[in-house]
């Protein structure tokens, strides 16, 4: 890997979206979520203000549409099963082009459907916008418990170095000229899987003796702090201010 | 600092004396090691693979304990109570720079020593810069490690340990893996530096680039300590500790 990637979710550019403390939009994203997931099912203006509010976000972010959509296809395992429940619900019943579908079970799905697709969206849109060690930076600032931000931020640091070791070891392996195929092959994939485990762990007790070797003595120094000032805050709230009207809109008119 | 005498000589950057050190599984790696590194000095520690070289770079900053014998950094003995201290003054560059870089940023990992030695603000920033400025690194501190190249990688763990500004930097294998493009750049780098060095390698004409003085490390005892150039040209000394020089490299045509 050359030098000047960053994470393949990121979208470089600069907007004032990307300029926001990862903290403020960490907090806007799953107050946004969080309301979003409040919200009525039956509430579908509402729904649609939220997708618009959405859009308007990507836009300022500079977010190319066709990304964003792209992205969400993530979702498609998940929804699936919401897409069996008309089908397999109770309840009472309706026909749509000549099929018996159950009222209760296309309720479900489109619950499941709306707040998923939105709850994806927020969340694409996020690491669209934010680097991921600012995302890290962000959880530490907000006090999440330090041991939790480390585990994922060693994780994040080293996926990429399995991976690599992982592709390597299969490289080494069909150039042997092994194929993985059907039940005798499963012997050598878990060799292979056993070997990645205690090499990872080997270099897990590496990067403990450099830490060490450090001065590390149990505890994360914490760097980088630069408070968000009132408007970062600010502009960060519109986006939860302006779900938190129309879930109330939603309960209002239910 | 406490074990420093003030006024005086200097005490020498590593003094190890008589030191011994058997696994727990009863393989003896040492068996009395002597060494003196001087304030400032260059020195190459050469010797064939299992000779006890990174047994004895474990003792420097007291992740191995427990043997006979003594190790002082800068006339502050490495145990228990000085290991805060310790660690400070012995900076190591492991082998494998994805084990050394474990932050999110190359800035953050700079940082992380000399953070841990308690510095913070305004001092610890200008301690991160003036590390990466060192290495050539200063305009890629935000970006994330495992981005870099190799080489750049091996820079950037050589900052992450200048920034605690050592009494001695001790490097594992500094040269392996590098393109020689990132070779040179490393030398060039390592030969800048105004601080004490003890090179581990198995790179000859890099030691005889770098380093004035050599010592071999050969059945976990110091068998040769003296100019780098003799003892590549003491061809008996070379055969009898599987030391070879690259095809075709003859020290006594070299220029340093």
């Amino acid at each position: 890997m050359g030098a000047g990637h960053a994470h393949r979710l990121y979208w470089a550019a600069d907007s004032p979206v990307h300029r926001l403390p990862a903290h403020c939009k960490l907090v806007a994203v799953l107050a946004f979520v969080l309301l979003v997931v409040a919200t009525p099912a039956t509430a579908y203006a509402a729904f649609l203000g939220y997708a618009v509010l959405l859009t308007a976000v990507a836009a300022a972010a500079r977010v190319p549409p066709a990304l964003l959509l792209r992205r969400l296809l993530i979702e498609v395992p998940f929804v699936a099963f919401a897409l069996a429940l008309p089908f397999v619900a109770g309840g009472d019943r309706t026909e749509v082009l000549g099929m018996s579908l159950s009222v209760s079970g296309l309720h479900g799905a489109w619950n499941v459907l709306a707040k998923g697709t939105l709850g994806v969206a927020a969340s694409v849109l996020l690491a669209a916008t934010t680097q991921v060690w600012a995302l890290l930076i962000a959880l530490q600032r907000l006090r999440v418990p330090t041991l939790l931000v480390q585990i994922a931020s060693f994780m994040i640091r080293y996926s990429d170095v399995v991976v690599q070791e992982m592709a390597r070891m299969r490289i080494a392996r069909e150039s042997r000229g092994f194929t993985a195929r059907g039940p005798r092959s499963w012997k050598v994939l878990a060799t292979s899987a056993g070997a990645l485990f205690i090499r990872t762990y080997e270099r897990g007790e590496r990067v403990h003796l450099a830490m060490v070797s450090r001065g590390h003595t149990g505890s994360m120094p914490v760097l980088d702090q630069q408070p968000a000032g009132r408007a970062a805050w600010g502009t960060a709230v519109t986006l939860p201010a302006a779900a938190l009207a129309l879930c109330l809109l939603g309960w209002w008119t239910r | 600092m406490t074990g420093a005498p003030r006024g005086g000589q200097l005490p020498p950057s590593l003094e190890v004396s008589g030191l011994a050190f058997a696994y727990p599984d009863g393989h003896q790696a040492l068996f009395g090691v002597d060494l003196v590194v001087r304030r400032g000095e260059r020195v190459a520690l050469l010797g064939p693979n299992g000779a006890g070289k990174t047994t004895l770079v474990l003792h420097l900053n007291g992740i191995l304990t427990g043997g006979r014998g003594q190790v002082r950094v800068g006339g502050v003995p490495v145990d228990a109570e000085h290991l805060r201290e310790v660690r400070q003054r012995v900076g190591i560059v492991f082998q494998d720079p994805d084990d050394q870089l474990f932050m999110p940023t190359v800035r953050q990992d700079v940082a992380f020593g000399p953070a841990n030695c308690g510095l913070d603000g305004e001092e610890l920033r200008t301690r991160v810069e003036r590390a990466l400025a060192q290495v050539g690194m200063a305009e890629f501190a935000d970006r994330p490690p495992h981005h870099l190249s190799f080489g750049q990688r091996r820079r950037v763990a050589v900052a992450t340990v200048l920034a605690m500004e050592p009494e001695i930097l001790v490097l594992d294998e500094p040269s392996s893996n590098l393109d020689p493009a990132s070779r040179r750049e490393l030398a060039e780098v390592l030969d800048a530096l105004d601080v004490t060095v003890l090179m581990v390698t198995h790179d000859l004409p890099y030691a005889l680039q770098l380093c004035p003085r050599a010592v071999v490390l050969s059945g976990g005892t110091v068998v040769a300590d003296g100019p780098t150039r003799e003892l590549l040209c003491d061809e008996a000394l070379m055969r009898q500790h599987r030391l070879e020089l690259p095809f075709g490299f003859d020290p006594r045509s070299v220029r340093v």
